[in-house]
């Protein structure tokens, strides 16, 4: 929507900010919430979503004996990258299988961390595969964990199926400059994407 | 999975119902919103008003995000849209979409935005 021209009351050209999001992804426990805390500017909150089937009929409140609809949480923080540019973060839903539901969950993400706990490869299969099926760009972070074993990246890369393109980083959520050096690998793998998009075939 | 409610209400319906006078969104103005959509307020409330339209135009002076806003009110996303879609319709607010991966000619986000937002998580 075009904001250009409009200055609020008190002189402030607000309509200049803009916002990029990126969505947290993985399985159960893999450590979602504790990221989006660990870089946040703000505390984190909490949004409610209706999940709803593509397309669903408006018309019907919503939840009301619909099986195609589910309430979940989010939580999200936010980046401020500069005076005008704001980052959010989401952290998706624990359950995968209602990703499907909701419509635009990853349509307006530059990209999305998938994590995962080691210990349990498993858990984040799904959310990899729904990335793929999304086609949304991804990078996998590798939470670890006191007892999580010390598998080399590239073995774990080969358990997951992940493609050779896509970074796989070993961090710990818990920590911000680990939590934002998976940021900047997503941005960098971002932009090594529309640096071979761009190039003539 | 969803919150808890007052016993009064063990589902929020009947307040949501209120709120919106019954329509379920978002449909129309507010197809569009997304949860890091940045909302502005371009008019100050109106005496009279609805209490929910009052506080968003108040809370959003400055741009806040639709995930921000519904944090703040207790509302959720569906809800919360269709309370923007009046003002926006109205012409109360304004609604500046998050930049997306693509344009609408399937071309990645521009390097000159990934180097800002680079630039801004190394100041971290
Ligand atoms: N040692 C260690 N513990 C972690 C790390 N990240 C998360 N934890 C702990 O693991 C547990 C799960 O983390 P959460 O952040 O709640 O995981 P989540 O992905 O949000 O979980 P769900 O929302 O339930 O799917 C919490 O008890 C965290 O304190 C980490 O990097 N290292
Ligand atoms: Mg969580």
């Amino acid at each position: 929507m075009d904001l250009k021209g409009f200055d609020q009351p008190g002189g402030r050209a607000a309509g200049d900010t803009r916002s990029v999001k990126v969505m947290i992804a993985g399985g159960f426990g893999t450590g979602k919430t504790t990221m989006v805390r660990s870089v946040s500017d703000i505390k984190p909150l909490t949004t409610e979503e209706t999940l709803t089937q593509a397309s669903a009929d408006v018309d019907r409140l919503i939840g009301v004996g619909d099986k195609t609809q589910t309430t979940v949480s989010l939580d999200f923080g936010k980046i401020g990258i500069n005076e005008s540019l704001v980052l959010y973060l989401f952290g998706t839903p624990g359950q995968e299988r209602f990703w499907f539901l909701w419509n635009g969950l990853f349509k307006g993400a530059l990209g999305a961390i998938v994590l995962v706990d080691t210990r349990r490869l498993e858990s984040s299969f799904r959310a990899i595969e729904e990335m793929e099926r999304q086609e949304v760009p991804f990078v996998v972070a590798l939470n670890v964990f006191p007892d999580s074993s010390n598998y080399p990246v590239e073995e774990i890369r080969d358990a997951l199926d992940i493609p050779e393109h896509t970074p796989v980083i070993a961090f710990d959520a818990r920590d911000r400059a680990s939590s934002r050096d998976v940021l900047v690998a997503l941005i960098h793998h971002l932009k090594e994407r529309s640096a071979v998009a761009l190039e003539p075939r | 999975m969803s919150a808890p409610r007052k016993p009064s209400d063990p589902s929020g319906l009947e307040r949501y119902y209120v709120l919106t006078g019954g329509r379920s969104g978002p449909g129309g103005s507010a197809s569009s919103l997304d949860v890091a959509t940045l909302v502005l307020a371009r008019a100050a409330p109106l005496p009279g008003m609805q209490h929910e339209h009052e506080e968003i135009l108040r809370r959003c002076r400055d741009p806040l995000s639709v995930a921000e806003l519904g944090a703040h009110l207790g509302l959720p996303f569906n809800i919360l849209a269709v309370l923007l879609s009046d003002l926006l319709d109205a012409g109360r607010v304004e609604a500046r979409n998050p930049i997306p991966a693509h344009d609408a000619a399937g071309r990645g986000p521009d390097l000159a935005l990934l180097e800002e937002v680079l630039s801004g998580l190394e100041r971290l």
